[in-house]
């Protein structure tokens, strides 16, 4: 089941020019935008999330924040041809290229490799209920559908739905084109991206990776991917960890999204710039959950990645669903060592973006050499000191898990 | 015995295992046996009414048991029934395959046949709402799983029991040929011995259809269904949706020659670049597709002169064929007018996220038939387009060496060059 990537070399020197390290942070939430702004509300103590109960009631959500679009994707006519989730993307990594110094700049640009957790846009909701309107009363439902689609639907729209074309975006308006990959899958693809963005850079064979995702919650398409299974929790707001035998599946979602610029020790240094962190083993894995592997999963990737000795930070993205949640709660719990940081009890769950949201803030971290205060202080406990190593879990609410390290620089 | 390193120092990636499944039927020895002959798999769409669509032909594939089950479900099927043949070939055990999952396959969406039925499953609420109330109250995880990005990989690695988390993913019309390079890759860099890399695309519904004609991007000669597809063609008008799958076996050489297996193909090299241009159009200058080419032959160690023929894109959409005559002459120069380059395409429609898989293993068995699929439709030569397009009619070829092109919407382009012996 396990073992995709074979452990970490013990005879490879601790430190190397290919070591990876975390040059670029780009966030969006609904705590705001930047790593200094989420840095602020989230080590406030008590900091109270940003929470719509009304517009998806018997949903809450995180909603975005008052975005200025123009001031990441300074062309109207690139804004017009995405949906916000796109937008959200594009601007999401725009800031984590001008956060790494290389934004505008054609040579690192043009040389840099990108890897892109997405799922899907957005589609029209005016149009899907108009059809299924009219479905009631309509036995030629498949008539019905060629009809108002062929001359309901905006042709471009196709466009801000496709998956990969968030990263199409980034291309057009940022010119990133070493190359161009898009993992689909939920959490597992933002673990699976920057697990290959970093066994790329280790190998040689990029330099400078941008690897991130984003999720636009505020749409009832986004709300149905979790909800057909009963994922959502209903009813008052509770933190991630206290949503066990709430009514609902015990996830609340956010808009948001969370890009890294990946790159060379060497090559960082060689261009001066500020290194947040260095990002050490990511590993992966598949518990087959029915058969009940989950618990056994976690704590065989906990022993995977290395963990220093004593107390160790760990930002965990914790869906809130009711079965991963306590599950990963439970191996958690069991390594003492572990002071955890559910973030998600203050952004909500944002899907593809957990995992490169979970590594930027333990980078932030190990940069500003402090960690956070509780985010809920019934289940967390406190930690004292300056980190000098991070951990970041992303435990998928539905299926597939990874975990990984990030380290002073 | 052969070298076990490439040019980089890196393993050398043979292939073991080859299936394929498309309009032309199930498998590669009916696949071959039609591909060679000339004969077409686009067909009247008969999966769904096609009362107001201006595109009423496909290449989809009517003849599995998940044909008319939904695009989820159908892809799993296609990838399924490809990895199965092509694990079979290389001799490993179908259920313990022991390496990692790299699928290339649709974004996936509730296909409407569910949201209908969960809409007037109820009368309470409209739109949305009531979608929601519905779903809430769903006791089987069926639907659920259809709207996950990583289900149909979950299933398949369930199935073949493939390693680790797999990953799926999308480079639009590129996608099989970034599966294939993810396994290569992790070959290359020790993480494995073996990879399982499939394309897979049951997704022909009838919105992707409208989507798609909604872009003009689709063929609407309808009258003669075979005759649509006709890459490098001045009439050309278009592609044709289609489905299909493909799956490669890749293995490091060392590991394949130390277990006595057959040894296929060789995945010499991968090249990749993203346009910045368009989101459907290509940058005049076809300079990302250039690079992705020159950038497969120097990965594959090999210059402009060992390349011996050319799976094309060819999608026969005006824009692709006219861009890919102009980025292959570019690295090819004048030799390309003697280049064989053809698409197979035009028998078996643009299968979208699978294209790349499936025409890797029609490269492969090119080369190990010695026989090169023609280009069918090749009534009406583009005269801006001079290329040995393979006409109408299979050729016999010894050939050593293929490049295989995958240009995406989004820009993402990706190229393969495959060669029939180790160095």
């Amino acid at each position: 089941m396990r073992k995709l990537k074979k452990p970490p070399d013990p005879q490879q020197p601790p430190m190397s020019s290919h070591d990876v390290v975390i040059t670029g942070i780009g966030l969006v939430s609904s705590l705001g935008e930047g790593p200094d702004a989420h840095w602020q509300k989230l080590t406030q103590p008590g900091f109270q999330p940003v929470l719509e109960a009304e517009r998806f009631a018997p949903y809450t959500i995180h909603p975005l924040p008052e975005i200025d679009w123009n001031l990441q994707i300074a062309k109207r006519g690139d804004q017009r041809q995405m949906e916000t989730w796109q937008r959200l993307g594009t601007y999401a990594a725009g800031l984590a290229l001008d956060d790494a110094g290389i934004k505008g700049n054609d040579e690192l640009c043009t040389t840099m490799d990108m890897v892109v957790a997405a799922g899907g846009g957005e589609r029209d909701e005016a149009v899907d209920a108009v059809i299924l309107a009219a479905s009631e009363s309509r036995n030629d439902r498949d008539v019905l559908l060629n009809e108002k689609l062929t001359t309901e639907l905006r042709p471009t729209l196709f466009l801000a739905q496709l998956s990969n074309l968030l990263a199409g975006n980034i291309s057009i308006v940022h010119k990133v084109t070493g190359s161009s990959r898009t993992f689909m899958g939920e959490e597992g693809a933002g673990v699976s991206a920057v697990e290959t963005a970093a066994a790329r850079i280790r190998s040689g064979q990029s330099t400078h990776v941008l690897v991130g995702g984003a999720f636009q919650t505020e749409h009832s398409d986004m709300l149905l991917g979790y909800e057909l299974a009963g994922y959502l929790h209903r009813g008052p707001w509770k933190p991630v960890w206290q949503r066990q035998g709430s009514e609902g599946g015990g996830v609340v979602t956010g808009s948001g999204g969370a890009f890294l610029v990946l790159e060379q020790r060497e090559h960082a240094k060689n261009r001066g710039r500020k290194i947040y962190a260095e990002l050490g083993p990511v590993v992966s894995g598949r518990a087959r959950r029915r058969q009940g592997e989950l618990n056994s999963e976690i704590a065989a990737l906990l022993k995977q990645a290395n963990l220093p000795d004593g107390d160790l930070l760990t930002i965990s993205a914790a869906s809130g669903g009711h079965a991963a949640t306590a599950a990963e709660k439970a191996v958690l719990d069991a390594n003492p060592a572990l002071a955890v940081r559910a973030f998600s009890t203050l952004t909500g769950h944002m899907k593809e973006a957990q995992f490169p949201f979970a590594v930027a803030l333990a980078a932030m971290a190990v940069d500003r050499g402090a960690g956070y205060p509780v985010f809920d202080a019934t289940v967390e406990r406190p930690f004292e000191g300056a980190p000098n190593s991070v951990l970041a879990t992303a435990i998928g609410y539905h299926q597939f898990e990874g975990l990984g390290l990030v380290k002073a620089a | 015995m052969a070298n076990l390193r490439d040019h980089m120092g890196r393993p050398i990636v043979a292939v073991t295992g080859i299936g394929v499944v498309t309009s032309l039927g199930i498998g590669k020895a009916d696949n071959w046996a039609a591909l060679t002959s000339g004969k077409s798999g686009i067909h009247p769409i008969t999966r769904f009414p096609v009362d107001h669509l201006n595109t009423r032909i496909s290449g989809m594939v009517d003849f599995l048991p998940s044909s008319s089950k939904g695009a989820s479900h159908l892809t799993y099927e296609l990838a399924e029934t490809a990895a199965h043949e092509a694990v079979s070939e290389a001799g490993l055990d179908s259920g313990d395959f022991g390496g990692p999952l790299f699928l290339a396959s649709p974004p996936v969406e509730l296909d409407w046949a569910d949201r209908f039925s969960l809409y007037n499953s109820d009368k309470q609420e409209a739109g949305a709402e009531r979608l929601l109330r519905v779903a809430r109250g769903l006791k089987e995880l069926d639907v659920f799983e259809t709207t996950q990005f990583g289900s149909i990989a979950d299933r398949l690695a369930d199935r073949f029991g493939t390693r680790g988390l797999p990953i799926t993913l999308s480079t639009a019309c590129a996608s099989g040929a970034t599966a294939i390079q993810l396994g290569v890759e992790a070959i290359r860099r020790g993480e494995c011995d073996k990879a399982l890399s499939i394309g897979a695309d049951g997704s022909a519904t009838a919105e992707a259809l409208i989507r798609f004609s909604l872009l003009s991007a689709l063929s609407t000669h309808n009258d003669i269904p075979e005759k649509a597809s006709k890459p490098f063609s001045k009439d050309r008008d278009g592609f044709v949706l289609a489905e299909g799958s493909g799956a490669l076996v890749l293995e490091s050489l060392e590991a394949a020659v130390a277990r006595g297996a057959t040894i296929l193909g060789i995945l010499r090299g991968c090249g990749e670049k993203a346009d910045d241009f368009h989101r459907t159009r290509s940058k005049p200058d076809g300079s990302p597709a250039i690079a992705a080419v020159r950038a497969a032959l120097a990965d594959a160690g090999l210059g402009e002169d060992e390349i011996d023929y050319v799976n094309a894109h060819g999608t026969s959409t005006p824009e692709n064929d006219k861009m890919e005559h102009l980025s292959l002459s570019t690295v090819f120069g004048e030799r390309i007018g003697s280049m064989p380059i053809s698409s197979n395409k035009s028998m078996i429609g643009h299968t979208l996220s699978a294209a790349g898989a499936v025409e890797a293993a029609f490269s492969l068995m090119t080369m190990r038939e010695s026989v090169i699929p023609p280009t069918i439709n090749y009534d009406n030569p583009d005269p801006a387009i001079v290329l040995d397009v393979v006409p109408n009619k299979k050729r016999d070829a010894e050939v050593g060496t293929v490049l295989s092109n995958s240009f995406g919407f989004g820009g993402q382009n990706t190229c393969l060059v495959m060669a029939r012996e180790p160095v």
